[in-house]
């Protein structure tokens, strides 16, 4: 048999492996979403929702714009592979079909285009594609280049940390980065031979030409590149690198609607576990490194589901806190795929709470929720009570006496069937009193209002949005103090209900705010987070105090933040003066 | 004849400027209030004994008239340095020659607004056991609505054994202390139910358990398992709380009229400034840091320099003044080396 005959079958064996684990694990993933998902992806089907999925694949699976958005070296490196790759397969596929007058042929003979066409190369567009297909493949090589580089030295593509690796991931990386550099020496030294290149990669071949028999070397070197191809692929399923098609699996899956409900585990967990390329942004993002907790930031979190090894150990030693979903390129859900993952391996108490049944509404036009760290915190309750009695309100103060819990603690610990308990009785009493508005001051119980509990016709304020309204319709009149402060978004808050101005405006109303570096979305968490059921207090510690060093550079009067859980953990560290913005609003009241 | 510096004006100071002028040293005290004695002063009666503090201020006034001690109110040490063996001490703008130094300035009162949920400088009606023993001697036990109180709690262990505020230690007298002022409040309230919640309760010196016995049996006082999670105030200013009974497991949620806080021993932001300038070492609860706990106590980590009293760690007053005894004999024992 002659070697053109059999040389690409290690390739053509991997890409077929490849092509049906790939889609095997697809239609697995899509038969095991729920019902309601699958109705979701049938409706949106034929919509503008697939033309978005499309752009958002080009975007962020080909041209990495999040990735950018991190560091334009990271961006740069994992752009050239995988556009650069894409073109390389597309362009090279028009140069083939312009070669061969059909478009279609087998696979082979345009992947491995220069080995089959030496002679008569002057069809139609050859010089055009011949620099084109060079140029793609520095570019790739560029990008290549930029990988080794990271591997050995993370910190100038500004990441402080990378992910470890196991040894299938060795033998997919080494495949990886032996691809670009074997197709460009097969390139070369085949245009070194028979002058099948652009004058540029034959110019090289000629280079080569000088000191070696270039026509030796050519089968040996078209068969490496063969082999290296068909290894990645084969293990491509096996390794981090199932994430280039899982990513666009998961692109479609969102913006079909699909989404992770907790309690509703299916198969959409692995679409997203799949999609993690364990690029490491999470891990930088994750404050916990502080603490010299090294083994539970998001990226482990999926490499453990997806190898079946995940501890609690690893599962609930994490704040919840949010700024790696906020980096994360991919946008992977994994705050909820975490509450996801305690609810499945947490065993539910069957807490009777038999006790809530006696609570009784009151009628009112508003309800105030204070939550059990408002209760903690009563400078800020005795604040808040203040401003309704400014306000005028007909208020009912739901917790005063008798403190049903939110459900939101329980939630993060994995205790679903609790938490509907409480959800459904305080939902029972919200409804029964005819409010029309309620209003909590903890961002933990707001969230929990907001996403889980079935409240039509009632608004659902935090107390910076329902202050700055009374501002507005001039109910409170505040007057402006000499003081400055800087603002600690909560997290809940923040990143976890996307209320970042309100705060900021109402403190602009009494005092001057000092604008920070690491706010808004980049804001630290206060370590306080009663999602860590792992941490110690001497590792909260440390999260609190470096926080607050940070914020004494600024040299505020206060610190001002619109969590009770962030103020009782910032005033614990003693270094500055910690306020909530009731409180400052109440001070400045007129 | 050697020079001896002591800051600190309290019971340890004066003690060990006694043992030490005794001796036939020159002893100079430099305090930074306008008066001797410290905390002694606001105290209204001792335990165990309930000993008036006036009677022990009066007999140490009576002790220094005995020495030729100079003594330096409104001071504060500015500065000092190192003179060979020797320190130079800076106040105002005198200059002190110190063969030795005995630091003794004592402790502060944890700041218990830190403790939020306790609603100290919230609610009018929480007081600590350092605002009580002012109410003792002005005799005014009205609630801030000006009604006699008819239920009182004592709230043990407010900032020591916490890992919440950062205070593992055990401030000792606190106990002690929360006894004897529900035995107090009784006599001068008789009618008025006192309860008293802790963790568990470390009589460990001599009268200190008859006491605790004392408190139950003939002043009906009731002594509650459990730490107080929360305070709240009602419209009519009164308070509820709520804790656990842990002794029967159960939830409580009750009606009062006054709180006491037993707030524990901190180490003084001035210890601390102290310290730095003399370059001697702090333990991590900020007291100062002696050469050996057994047989180093008072000593410090830098040459000639001592401490007497609670800058050391929490202590009864009979036991800061064996300190100071203690310690006075060290910087004798040190001074023969000159």
């Amino acid at each position: 048999m002659e070697f053109s005959d059999w040389f690409y079958i290690p390739f053509l064996i991997g890409t077929i492996y490849l092509f049906g684990v790939v889609i095997y694990r697809f239609v697995k993933w899509f038969l095991g979403l729920s019902k309601i998902d699958k109705i979701r992806v049938r409706k949106n089907f034929f919509t503008k929702h697939t033309l978005d999925s499309i752009w958002e694949s080009v975007r962020e699976g080909l041209l990495h714009f999040k990735m950018f958005k991190v560091n334009r070296l990271l961006g740069y490196m994992h752009m050239s592979l995988a556009f650069g790759w894409f073109l390389l397969i597309v362009v090279g596929h028009f140069e083939a079909s312009s070669y061969f007058g059909t478009m279609f042929f087998p696979f082979q003979k345009s992947v491995f285009f220069r080995f089959y066409v030496t002679e008569n190369a002057d069809f139609p567009g050859h010089t055009f594609y011949a620099w084109a297909m060079e140029l793609l493949l520095m570019f790739v090589l560029s990008g290549v280049f930029l990988a080794y580089f990271k591997r050995f030295r993370s910190k100038s593509f500004g990441m402080k940390k990378t992910t470890r690796m196991k040894s299938g991931d060795h033998i997919a990386l080494t495949a990886l980065w032996l691809i670009f550099p074997l197709r460009f020496l097969c390139e070369t030294f085949t245009a070194g031979v028979y002058q099948n290149g652009s004058p540029f990669f034959n110019s090289i071949g000629a280079f080569f030409n000088e000191y070696l028999y270039l026509e030796d070397c050519l089968k040996p070197l078209w068969l490496a590149y063969s082999l290296a191809l068909g290894t990645f692929f084969v293990a491509m399923p096996y390794t981090r690198y199932m994430h280039i098609p899982a990513e666009i699996n998961l692109i479609f899956l969102r913006n079909w609607g699909v989404q992770l409900k907790e309690r509703r585990i299916n198969t959409f967990t692995l679409a997203e576990v799949y999609s993690c390329s364990r690029c490491g942004v999470c891990i930088d993002a994750c404050q916990l490194n502080l603490a010299g907790i090294k083994n539970s930031q998001s990226v482990y979190v999926l490499k453990n589901i997806r190898n079946k090894t995940l501890s609690d150990e690893v599962l609930f030693n994490c704040l919840l806190c949010g700024k790696c979903q906020e980096v994360c390129p991919v946008g992977i859900d994994v705050n909820r795929l975490r509450i996801t993952q305690r609810i499945e391996t947490t065993k539910q108490y069957n807490s009777s709470y038999d006790y809530l049944q006696t609570g009784v509404a009151k009628k009112a036009d508003t309800i105030y929720f204070a939550g059990c760290m408002t209760h903690l915190t009563p400078s800020i309750k005795k604040a808040m009570l203040k401003i309704f009695n400014a306000a005028g309100e007909n208020l009912w103060f739901m917790d005063e006496n008798k403190a049903p819990c939110c459900g939101r603690p329980l939630m993060l610990a994995g205790q679903f069937d609790a938490a509907e308990k409480l959800i459904s009785n305080n939902q029972k009493l919200i409804l029964d009193s005819g409010a029309k508005t309620l209003i909590v001051s903890c961002p933990i119980c707001y969230k929990v209002f907001k996403e889980d509990y079935m409240l039509p016709n009632v608004k659902i304020r935090h107390h910076s949005e329902y202050i700055l309204d009374l501002i507005k319709s001039g109910k409170i009149s505040l007057s402006h103090s000499d003081k400055k402060a800087v603002y600690h978004d909560p997290c809940e808050l923040g990143r976890g209900s996307g209320i970042y101005e309100e705060p900021r405006e109402v403190i602009k109303e009494v005092m001057s705010l000092i604008p920070m570096a690491q706010e808004r979305e980049k804001a630290q968490c206060c370590g306080g987070s009663l999602a860590n059921m792992k941490i110690s207090m001497e590792e909260r510690d440390i999260l609190s105090s470096q926080v607050m060093q940070e914020f004494s550079t600024y040299e505020p009067d206060y610190v001002v933040t619109a969590c009770p859980l962030c103020k009782k953990t910032f005033a614990k560290t003693n270094a500055l003066p910690v306020k909530d913005l009731a409180e400052i609003v109440v001070e400045n009241m007129e | 004849m050697k020079n001896i510096v002591i800051i600190g004006g309290g019971i340890a100071g004066v003690e060990t400027a006694c043992m030490l002028a005794q001796n036939g040293n020159r002893v100079t005290i430099i305090e930074r209030d306008s008066k001797l004695f410290g905390k002694l002063n606001n105290w209204y009666c001792l335990f165990p004994d309930f000993k008036k503090s006036e009677e022990l201020i009066e007999f140490y006034q009576n002790r220094l008239e005995k020495f030729d001690i100079e003594i330096k109110l409104n001071s504060a040490v500015d500065k000092a340095e190192r003179d060979g063996e020797g320190w130079f001490i800076y106040t105002g703008n005198v200059r002190y020659a110190a063969d030795a130094v005995v630091i003794a300035t004592g402790y502060e009162l944890f700041d218990a607004s830190r403790k939020e949920e306790l609603g100290y400088k919230i609610y009018d009606n929480v007081i600590t056991q350092g605002d009580l023993e002012q109410r003792f001697k002005d005799k005014n036990f009205l609630t801030a609505q000006g009604k006699t109180p008819e239920k009182i709690a004592v709230v043990h262990c407010v900032g020591s054994r916490d890992e919440k505020c950062h205070n593992l230690y055990c401030s000792k007298v606190c106990c002690v202390t929360g006894v004897k002022q529900a035995i107090e409040l009784s006599k001068f309230l008789p009618e008025t139910q006192i309860l008293c919640f802790y963790m568990d309760l470390r009589m460990y010196d001599k009268f200190f358990e008859e006491l605790y016995r004392k408190a139950q049996e003939h002043y009906n006082i009731q002594f509650i398992r459990g730490r107080v999670s929360e305070v709240s105030e009602n419209s009519d200013g009164r308070l509820s709380i709520k804790t656990e009974d842990t002794l029967s497991g159960r939830p409580m949620k009750m009606k009062l009229d006054m709180i006491v806080l037993l707030a524990g021993m901190e180490t003084k932001k001035n210890t601390t400034e102290i310290a730095k300038k003399f370059g001697v070492e702090q333990e991590e609860s900020g007291f100062l840091k002696s050469k050996d706990f057994h047989i180093g106590a008072g000593i410090l980590s830098e040459k000639g320099i001592f401490a007497a009293g609670t800058c050391i760690s929490p202590m009864s007053i009979k036991e800061t003044i064996e300190n100071a005894r203690s310690t006075a004999q060290q910087v004798n024992e040190y001074l023969n080396t000159l």
